[in-house]
């Protein structure tokens, strides 16, 4: 069984197509960004997180509604609590946040004992018969404001600095070039994953720098594997316009990139379909990231490439040009 | 006899290292040094607390600060290890930092507390009556002349005002009394503050302004709530603020049960903590029964009056009792923190975590069910589309799993959720260098080439780029791991493990596989 045997797509001919869809979505990405901002997790903010499970042990009694909870929160104190569903309504999992008061230091602590109290008295027949502390809390998150930011500079600092270690090594084994337009692609990629994130509200946890961070592995290694056989190729074929060579190493390298982007693929939708609520967003993350990756590695990496070349030959012509005239 | 080869050899290191690191797993009654070598399953996935404590070291010079961290670090493990968790995890992190993990806990409060109580034991004399009254006027008066500084205060202050502004009758513009004492009222024997105004007493006591507005050698304490009856007035307590006994006095403490005949209803069939005292603090606590005979004193446990029985004669021997109304494992944990001593500096939570066992035992099932689902339509595909390379594939990928599980073992990793999800991506991307192998492979089988020197050929030539494309990600795995903190690291870890399992995979496991089984002879078709 074979698919995709000798194709030849002008893929660098379609690079203005490219260029437009993926700063379409970009821009909506950045306004997602800019608006909306981003949704941190209490891991990376500070506050209180508490996922609770609601659903009695006896099946006669009343399911418990959101806005029950958001009544017992309001009344008690925390009108600004955010409670959103978990799951389907049945489960009667709710995910409560209640972000820090800025002023009060160490108030998180009393906030935490508090909402569990609060519920374990309001809700008596939901409760009774289960284990508070196995069951019905199902997790409780507590960040300081001091550690939230700090985990969040260290991880927006590691992944930094590992792109920039990822440009020398490109830059070592091929062309600067190469690795700045590897890193672009990256960077086109995150940034969509983030405005998708962005623009529906949903939580930046440590699962999805997790899932950002595989992303940009799986993305530049797909990168690079063009990289390596435009290399190849141009030892052989000295004569050929670089364009050409790239566009025919996207094509030789292409049943490969489609062939990864599936087995990929079918594993994060595994994940998205049977991994569970916790996996939920993680793996919603990945599907997106895999065919974003695989995208920006067909259509705008190597294009870049072609483009910056070309700059930088005209750049240089035009120099002669210059030096000519004198 | 074939002749020795490195790829053979290593091919055999690997299996071993992988069936070793395994075995305990599936394998019962394994000798000890060998069984030791467990998976441990995070937090996420097993449910327990997490809890990051910051040490405040700003009372403390930088030699002491140090030595404080440390010393706090063997008293938090004692008293751990004394409560019974197995397996728990307490790490120092940067300078002043403490993480705790005590996985499989369900009574986090109680753990909580254990782990935080500074546990400063103290004896001291309770003020008489007309001293105590004495001592609380002055505050009154004093916390009146300077309402300004205590906001809370002032706003209770205005609301009496505007009341008070209400009444028929001329000349009581204003209240009889100060504000502070409005919040405490006369019981029976003691002063007591009412369950709506506690939260406010309690923050009073402990802010050091206040502390300034009680006349020197006296000091404000609560008595402990009732944890019975959460709702119920607590007792507030005027004391002398000397230091007559501290806990470096006390030799050991022990849990006792009350008989039901005691005519005391505090201990009477009920828990209750029974100290020694050293030699020296017997002698201390015979002279300060001696000298205050009918006074009470009160037994002070980070500035929380435990018990304030009275002294009814000269007590010698060094025995006292601290009762209060414990639950027994209240009791327990009271004996514990007092045995392990006080925290030299102290130590309040920057972040907690806690996970119900339930969710994690749901994760375990639904991210392994996604792993196997996941793994199965990968293998299937592989065989289908590759034939015989393919089940070569599928067989090396079921090994690349082993491999990763037995490598976080033998380097004491923890398998998190993140990291589950990691290895189920492994799975995806660990095929790419199959792949990338077989679509080169193919090629040079266009060209005409016999399938060994197609195999030879697509081999040298794909593994540059299985070295160039895995190499740039392990940099990412190394960087990441370097600078990264806490759940990042350990995405690394799992990262870097998958990395250098699935290129052994495929450029040397698989390489013989094929050189063993399939080019065998003269092969004329490669079924792949």
């Amino acid at each position: 069984m074979r698919f995709l045997t000798k194709t030849n797509i002008p893929f660098i001919r379609m690079r203005k197509i490219a260029y437009t869809i993926s700063i379409i979505v970009i821009l909506a990405s950045l306004i997602g960004l800019f608006v909306r901002g981003l949704n941190w997790s209490i891991e990376f903010s500070s506050g209180v997180a508490a996922k609770v499970n609601l659903k009695a042990a006896s099946a006669s009694v009343e399911p418990v509604q959101i806005d029950d909870l958001r009544n017992v929160l309001k009344i008690n104190g925390y009108p600004e609590a955010e409670i959103q569903h978990v799951g389907s309504v049945e489960d009667a999992t709710f995910m409560i946040k209640i972000k820090s008061r800025q002023s009060e230091d160490g108030a998180a602590t009393d906030t935490k004992t508090e909402i569990i109290d609060l519920i374990n008295e309001n809700f008596p027949e939901h409760v009774v018969g289960r284990d508070l502390n196995r069951d019905v809390i199902a997790e409780i998150y507590e960040v300081g404001p001091k550690v939230g930011g700090e985990l969040r500079t260290n991880a927006l600092m590691a992944i930094g600095i590992s792109l920039i270690f990822m440009i020398i090594f490109i830059w070592f084994r091929f062309e600067l070039i190469f690795g700045i337009m590897a890193i672009v692609a990256l960077a086109h990629d995150v940034l969509i994953v983030i405005g998708v994130f962005a623009l529906t509200g949903k939580e930046i946890s440590v699962q999805i720098i997790a899932a950002l961070l595989t992303i940009v592995g799986y993305s530049i290694n797909d990168t690079i594997v063009i990289f390596d056989r435009v290399r190849e190729d141009l030892k052989i074929r000295r004569k050929d316009p670089l364009e050409v060579i790239i566009n025919d190493a996207i094509n030789e390298t292409l049943s490969r990139t489609i062939i990864t982007a599936l087995t990929t693929f079918i594993a994060t939708l595994s994940l998205y379909l049977f991994g569970g609520q916790v996996l939920h967003d993680f793996a919603l993350a990945m599907c997106i990231g895999v065919v974003v990756g695989t995208y920006s590695t067909i259509f705008v990496a190597s294009s870049l490439i072609v483009d910056f070349t070309k700059l930088a030959h005209k750049e240089k012509k035009a120099a002669q040009k210059l030096s000519k005239r004198k | 006899m074939k002749k020795f080869s490195w790829r053979g050899l290593s091919i055999i290191i690997f299996i071993c290292i992988t069936a070793f690191y395994l075995a305990p797993m599936a394998i019962p009654n394994l000798p000890e040094w060998w069984a030791k070598h467990k998976l441990k399953l995070g937090l996420d996935l097993r449910g327990g607390m997490q809890i990051l404590l910051e040490v405040d070291t700003s009372a403390l010079s930088a030699a002491d600060a140090r030595g404080a961290v440390d010393q706090n670090i063997k008293i938090i493990r004692e008293r751990i290890d004394q409560f019974g968790v197995a397996e728990p995890s307490i790490q120092k992190l940067g300078d002043n930092r403490i993480m705790v993990q005590l996985p499989g806990v369900s009574d986090f409060e109680a753990a909580e507390n254990l782990i935080q109580q500074t546990a400063m034991l103290e004896f001291k004399v309770v003020a008489q009556s007309d001293e105590a009254k004495r001592v609380l006027d002055i505050i009154d008066s004093n916390i009146s002349a300077n309402l300004d500084k205590f906001p809370a205060l002032a706003e209770l202050d205005k609301l009496d005002k505007d009341i008070m502004a209400d009444s028929d009758t001329l000349g009581i513009s204003s209240p009889s009394s100060g504000v502070f004492s409005s919040l405490i009222r006369l019981g029976e024997m003691d002063y007591e503050v009412q369950y709506d105004s506690i939260r406010l007493m309690q923050d009073l006591v402990a802010d050091s302004l206040f502390q300034q507005m009680v006349p020197a050698g006296w000091q404000i304490s609560l008595e402990r709530a009732d944890s019975a009856n959460p709702r119920a007035d607590r007792v507030l307590h005027v004391l002398s603020s000397a230091v007559e006994l501290s806990g470096n006095d006390l030799s050991r403490a022990k849990v006792e049960y009350g008989s039901s005949t005691s005519t005391d209803p505090r201990v009477a069939n009920k828990p209750y903590v029974s100290i020694e005292l050293k030699r020296e603090g017997a002698r201390k606590f015979e002279r300060v029964t001696a000298d205050n005979i009918g006074k009470r004193l009160a037994i002070v446990l980070d500035n929380v009056v435990y018990s304030a029985p009275n002294i009814q004669e000269r007590i010698a021997g060094g025995r006292a009792q601290i009762t209060g109304r414990f639950s027994s494992a209240e009791a327990t944990e009271l004996a514990i923190v007092l045995n392990t001593g006080n925290l030299i500096a102290p130590i309040s939570p920057v972040s907690t975590s806690i996970i119900g066992a339930t969710l994690g035992s749901d994760s375990i099932k639904s991210g392994s069910m996604a792993g196997l689902i996941g793994l199965g339509i990968v293998m299937l595909f592989m065989l289908v589309y590759y034939k015989v390379g393919g089940l070569l594939t599928d067989f090396t990928l079921v090994f690349n799993m082993g491999f990763i599980l037995a490598m976080l073992i033998a380097f004491g990793g923890t398998l998190t959720l993140p990291g589950i999800a990691g290895m189920i991506l492994t799975i995806g991307m660990a095929v790419d260098a199959n792949v990338l192998i077989f679509e080169r492979v193919r090629e040079e089988l266009d060209t005409g080439k016999t399938p060994r020197s197609a195999v030879d050929a697509g081999y040298n030539r794909a593994a540059i780029t299985v070295w160039d494309s895995n190499l740039t990600t392990l940099i990412a795995a190394a960087v990441l791991f370097q600078f990264g903190t806490g759940p990042v690291r350990g995405f690394a870890v799992t990262l870097a493990i998958g990395i250098v399992g699935s290129m052994f995979c495929a450029l040397v496991f698989l390489r013989s596989l094929f050189d063993t089984f399939v080019l065998t002879g003269s092969t004329k078709k490669l079924s792949i």
